[in-house]
C-alpha cells in the first residue's frame, strides 16, 4: 500500500503487505491446485468415452463382415449374422416409439396447458420425473406380470410396451419443456383468431414446439434401442428369424448379452460387432438430436 | 379474402358449440393421459407387490434380514443383495462425485469458451453410451486390469492392516463389488455432472463478480458463493446419480461376480437385487417361491429408488432453497 | 438548441440540479491515459483520458450503452472474467499500470472496492460476509477482527442496526441495509478506491437518501467513483463530473461547472434532460 494514502484519518489497523503478499501467493498456489486437479477430472471423464469407442472400434470393427447384415443368428461356428436382432430391435423400438410418444405427447400437454396450479398435475409431474430414472429391470418384471404371465408367453409385442413405458416419461419433459417455452402472445394470437383452445394448441404450439419434441423423441429412441434389462423378461430373446409380434423376439442387446457371456470364439466376436454397432447408433442419434436443438438454445 | 367476406356468417351459437366439443374432448383425452401416467406407476408397484406377496407372507420381515438364498431348501432372504445394491450405489457416488464436480467446476469457470460445448457434449454422450456396452467393456477390459493392475498391489500393501486390511482382503479375480462401483460411477458421472454445470450455471454472475470485486480466487468463489448457493440443488443431483446407480442391471451383472455371500472385502463378489433377478429369472418357474422372492426384491428396488429419486425431485425442483 | 440559450448562461434552465461541492479537485489517484476498450470487435471505449482526484467523489454520467459502466469495470480489471474483452492504453494507480499483464488480480481487487446494482449479500451470516473478504487479505485474531467488523458496520451507518443479531443471515436484512453491509463488507477490506455502480438503482428513495450520505461521509478516506443514471445524485454527491456519450467523454469538470456552465452542447442537453 501506499504510504501517501490518508495516514492517520483511517481507524483501525493497517494491513500489512508483507502478510498480503504471502497470503496471495498461498491462495493462487491452491488456485492452481483446484484447478489442475479440475483438468484432470475432465480429462478422465474424456478418456472413459475414448477408451470405450476404442475398444469398440479395436475389437468389433475386424468382425464386421457383410454377413452380419444378411444371416441371421446361428450356433456356434456357422457363420452366423446379427440380422435377425437387428431386425427385432428395430420392431420393437419402433413398436415402443409409436405407443409411447403420443401419450407422452399427451401427458406433456396437460402438464403445461391444463394442469396449471393443480394437486393432479404436480403429482403426474412428480411420478413422471421418477418413471424417467426408474429402474429399467423392474419395468420388465412389471410387463412380465401384467402381460407375459397372465397370457402365458414371452412377446415382441411386450418387449416393445416395456420400452413405451420407458418412452413416455421422455416425452412428457421435453413436450412440456418446450411447450412452456413458447410465448405468451403466440396463443393469445391464435385465441384472438378464434381459434379454440385445442386447436391452438395442437396447430401453434405443438407445431412450434415441434423441433424440440422431435429432439425428445430422438433421445427416448436412442435410450431405448440400448436397452436390455426391460426385454429379458418380455421379448425374451429369439436364436431363430422370427417377425411374429406374437412369439419371442431377438433384439441386438440380448443377443450381446446372451453372446458376450458365451464361451465360443466367434459369437463373442459379434457380440463386439454388434456392441459396436449400437452404440454408433445410439451415439449418431444423440448427436442429430443435439444439432436439430441447437437453433433454439 | 373478398371470398370470405362474401360467405355467409357462421350462426355464432353453432360454432361455439362445436368448437368447446373439440375443446372438452381435448382436454378430457390430456387430463387421462395424465391420470395414465399415474395409474402406471401405482400398478408397477402393485403387481411387484403381488408377484412378491407369497415371499413377504412366507418370509415376513426377516426376508430383509435373512442371508441364505436356498433353491433347493426353497428358503430365500434378501440381506445380500439388499447389501450388494446399496454398498455399490454408495460407493459409486464416493468416486463419481469429487469427478463430477472436477468436470462441473470446469465446464463452468475454467474452460474456453469454444472448448465448453465439445466438452459439455462428449461428456453428455457419455451418458448415452447403452449399459450392456459398459458391462462388456468393464467385463472384458476392467476386469482384466484390475486383476492385474490394481487388486494385487493394493492387497500386498493393505490387507495386513488391521480392520482396514479386512475391505481388501482376498484373492484378486478383478470382479466384485469394488469394480462393479467403479463401472457404476462412470455411468453416473455424467448425469452428476451435467447437474451441477446446470446449477452453477444460475448463480447470479453479480454475486460472482462481487466475490471477485473483494479479491476472491475463481476457487474461492466456487467454494465461498457457488457451492452455498446451489447446494441443495447439488445434493439433488447427487441423489439423481444413486437413484440411477441403485437400479443399473446389465453393467453390475457382467462384473460382480455374482454370489450370495456376505463379503467383508471390496474385492470379494457379491450380487445386487438388479443382477440376481437378471440372473435368476430365466431359471425361476412361474409361480414358484423363487420367482415371488425376485418380485419381493423388485418391490424393495422400487421402493429404495422411489425414496431416492424423490428426494432427488424434490431437491431439484425450481425454487427449493 | 439555439446558440442563445447557449450564451446566457444557462443556469436558469438547469435550475433543479444544483451541485452542492464546491471544492477544488485534488491530486488525481487514479489516472487513465488513452484508453479503449472492445467487446470482441466492438469499440466500446474511445481514447479516454480522465483523472480520479483523491478522497474526492468522481460521478460518471451519460445515457444507457455510452460506456460509464465500462470503464467502471476496467477500474478493478472486472472485465478479466470474460472472453473477448480487452483493453489498450494506460490505467495508473500510483504509477503502476493496472490493465498491463503481470497484475495480482486479486490484489488489485483488494486495493479497488467495488459495490454493485443489486445487494450481494453472500449466503452467510452478516459477521461472515465483513469477515469474509477481510481473512482473504490479512490474518486478524478474534478480537481483532470483531473490531473490524464493528468498525466497517459503523462506517456504513449500519451497526446501530444490526449489532444485536450479527450472526444471523444477511439474507434476512432489508433491500437498503443489505446494500450498505455491501459496502461495509467493500471498506472493511480497507481498500483505497471504492467503485460504486448504479449503488441505488434497486432502492427505495429513503435508502437511496442514507446510501448517498455515506457516500459523502466514505470520502474522506476513500477516492470514489460512481457511476449513476440519475442526475441530481451525481450533484448531491460529486466533486468531479464526467459525462459519457456513445463510448466517449465527452467533457469532464468539477460538480459546478458541469451542472452551470458545461461547455458542450451535448452535455447541456442531456443534463437538462432533452435526451438520454
Amino acid at each position: 500500500m501506499s504510504a501517501t494514502t490518508s495516514e492517520g484519518e483511517m481507524a483501525g489497523p493497517k494491513r500489512d503487505p508483507q502478510v498480503a503478499d504471502m497470503l496471495s501467493r498461498r491462495r493462487q498456489r491452491s488456485n492452481w491446485i483446484v484447478k489442475a486437479l479440475c483438468i484432470l477430472a475432465t480429462t478422465i471423464g474424456l478418456a472413459f468415452l475414448a477408451l470405450i469407442l476404442v475398444t469398440l472400434f479395436w475389437l468389433g470393427f475386424g468382425g464386421l463382415q457383410w454377413t452380419v447384415f444378411t444371416e441371421a443368428t446361428k450356433p456356434p461356428g456357422s457363420h452366423g449374422g446379427l440380422i435377425n436382432a437387428i431386425v427385432g430391435s428395430l420392431i420393437q423400438t419402433a413398436i415402443g416409439t409409436a405407443v409411447g410418444t403420443p401419450i407422452g405427447i399427451m401427458v406433456g400437454v396437460y402438464l403445461a396447458e391444463y394442469s396449471l396450479g393443480t394437486r393432479l398435475g404436480n403429482a403426474v409431474r412428480f411420478v413422471s420425473d421418477v418413471l424417467l430414472s426408474a429402474p429399467s429391470i423392474l419395468i420388465g418384471l412389471f410387463i412380465y406380470q401384467v402381460l407375459v404371465n397372465p397370457f402365458d408367453g414371452f412377446s415382441g409385442i411386450a418387449g416393445g410396451l416395456a420400452l413405451a413405458v420407458i418412452v413416455i416419461p421422455i416425452v412428457v419433459r421435453t413436450t412440456e419443456d418446450m411447450l412452456r417455452l413458447i410465448p405468451v402472445a403466440l396463443r393469445e394470437a391464435a385465441v384472438a383468431l378464434g381459434a379454440p383452445k385445442w386447436k391452438s394448441i395442437v396447430l401453434v404450439c405443438l407445431r412450434a414446439a415441434l423441433d424440440g419434441i422431435a429432439t425428445g423423441v430422438l433421445l427416448a429412441v436412442a435410450r431405448i434401442a440400448g436397452e436390455t434389462a426391460p426385454l429379458l423378461f418380455t421379448s425374451l430373446g429369439n436364436l431363430n428369424w422370427s417377425l411374429s409380434l406374437a412369439q419371442p423376439m431377438s433384439s441386438l442387446p440380448v443377443t450381446i448379452y446372451q453372446y458376450a457371456g458365451s464361451a465360443f470364439e466367434d459369437w463373442v466376436q459379434l457380440a463386439w460387432v454388434g456392441a459396436l454397432l449400437i452404440t454408433l447408433g445410439v451415439l449418431a442419434l444423440n448427436i442429430v438430436a443435439r444439432v436439430l436443438l441447437r437453433p433454439r438454445a | 379474402m373478398s371470398h370470405s367476406l362474401a360467405s355467409p356468417a357462421k350462426p355464432l351459437a353453432s360454432a361455439s358449440r362445436t368448437s368447446s366439443v373439440g375443446d372438452v374432448v381435448f382436454a378430457a383425452i390430456a387430463k387421462a393421459a395424465g391420470v395414465f401416467v399415474l395409474l402406471l406407476l401405482g400398478a408397477i408397484i402393485v403387481s411387484l407387490f403381488i408377484g412378491g406377496w407369497p415371499t413377504f407372507r412366507a418370509f415376513g420381515m426377516g426376508f430383509l434380514f435373512n442371508a441364505d438364498w436356498d433353491p433347493v431348501q426353497n428358503v430365500f432372504g434378501g440381506a445380500v443383495p439388499i447389501y450388494g445394491t446399496l454398498v455399490t450405489a454408495v460407493l459409486a457416488i464416493v468416486m463419481a462425485v469429487p469427478l463430477a464436480f472436477g468436470i462441473a467446476f470446469y465446464l463452468t469457470e475454467l474452460a474456453p469458451s469454444w472448448f465448453r460445448r465439445p466438452v459439455g457434449t462428449a461428456i453428455e454422450l457419455l451418458a448415452a453410451v447403452p449399459s450392456i456396452i459398459y458391462g462388456m467393456w468393464g467385463f472384458f477390459m476392467i476386469v482384466p486390469f484390475m486383476a492385474e493392475w490394481v487388486q494385487p498391489p493394493l492387497i500386498d500393501a493393505l490387507s495386513d492392516i488391521p480392520v482396514v486390511g479386512a475391505l481388501f482382503k482376498g484373492p484378486p479375480f478383478g470382479t466384485g463389488i469394488f469394480t462393479a462401483s467403479l463401472i457404476l460411477a462412470v455411468m453416473i458421472l455424467p448425469f452428476i455432472a451435467a447437474t451441477m454445470r446446470d446449477v452453477f450455471q444460475t448463480v447470479p454472475a453479480v454475486y460472482k463478480e462481487s466475490a471477485y470485486g473483494l479479491g476472491c480466487t475463481t476457487w474461492e468463489v466456487m467454494r465461498s458463493i457457488v457451492i452455498p448457493y446451489t447446494r441443495v440443488s447439488v445434493v439433488g443431483g447427487i441423489m439423481l446419480g444413486l437413484g440411477r446407480a441403485l437400479g443399473e442391471t446389465m453393467a453390475v451383472t457382467f462384473v460382480i461376480g455374482n454370489t450370495n455371500r456376505l463379503s467383508t472385502s471390496l474385492f470379494g463378489p457379491g450380487n445386487t437385487i438388479a443382477s440376481i433377478v437378471a440372473l435368476e429369472f430365466p431359471e425361476s418357474q412361474a409361480g414358484s417361491l423363487k420367482l415371488s422372492s425376485l418380485l419381493a426384491l423388485g418391490f424393495i428396488l422400487f421402493v429404495i429408488s422411489f425414496i431416492v429419486l424423490a428426494i432427488s425431485r424434490t431437491l431439484l425442483r425450481p425454487g427449493a432453497k | 438548441m439555439s446558440s442563445t440559450t447557449n450564451d446566457s448562461a444557462a443556469r436558469p434552465n438547469i435550475g433543479a440540479v444544483e451541485a452542492r461541492s464546491t471544492a477544488a479537485l485534488t491530486e488525481a489517484r487514479i489516472s487513465v491515459r488513452n484508453l479503449d476498450f472492445y467487446y470482441a470487435a466492438n469499440k466500446a471505449l474511445k481514447s479516454i483520458d480522465v483523472d480520479f482526484p483523491d478522497r474526492q467523489v468522481t460521478g460518471m454520467i451519460g445515457p444507457s450503452g455510452c460506456g460509464k459502466s465500462t470503464l467502471l469495470r476496467v477500474l478493478n480489471r472486472m472485465y478479466d472474467l470474460y472472453p473477448g474483452q480487452r483493453a489498450t492504453g494506460e490505467v495508473l494507480l500510483d504509477g503502476t499500470n493496472i490493465i498491463a499483464p503481470g497484475i495480482d488480480l486479486n490484489q488489485l481487487r483488494s486495493r479497488i472496492g467495488m459495490v454493485f446494482q443489486k445487494p450481494t449479500p453472500f449466503p452467510m451470516s452478516i459477521y461472515e460476509n465483513i469477515a469474509f473478504g477481510v481473512n482473504l487479505h490479512e490474518r486478524l485474531s478474534k478480537s481483532q477482527m470483531d473490531e473490524r467488523v464493528e468498525w466497517s458496520l459503523t462506517r456504513a451507518a449500519l451497526w446501530e442496526e444490526v449489532k444485536d443479531r450479527l450472526t444471523t443471515s444477511a439474507m434476512g436484512l432489508s433491500g437498503g441495509q443489505q446494500q450498505r453491509l455491501c459496502i461495509a463488507r467493500t471498506i472493511a477490506v480497507r481498500p483505497e478506491v471504492i467503485l460504486f455502480d448504479e449503488p441505488t438503482s434497486a432502492l427505495d428513495p429513503i435508502s437511496t437518501l442514507k446510501i448517498e450520505e455515506l457516500i459523502d461521509e466514505l470520502k474522506r478516506d476513500f477516492t470514489i467513483v460512481i457511476v449513476t443514471h440519475n442526475m441530481q445524485q451525481a450533484a448531491r454527491c460529486a466533486d468531479q463530473v464526467a459525462f459519457f456519450y456513445l463510448g466517449e467523454l465527452v467533457e469532464v469538470g468539477t460538480a459546478t461547472q458541469m451542472f452551470t456552465s458545461p461547455r458542450e452542447r451535448r452535455t447541456q442537453e442531456y443534463i437538462t434532460g432533452r435526451f438520454g
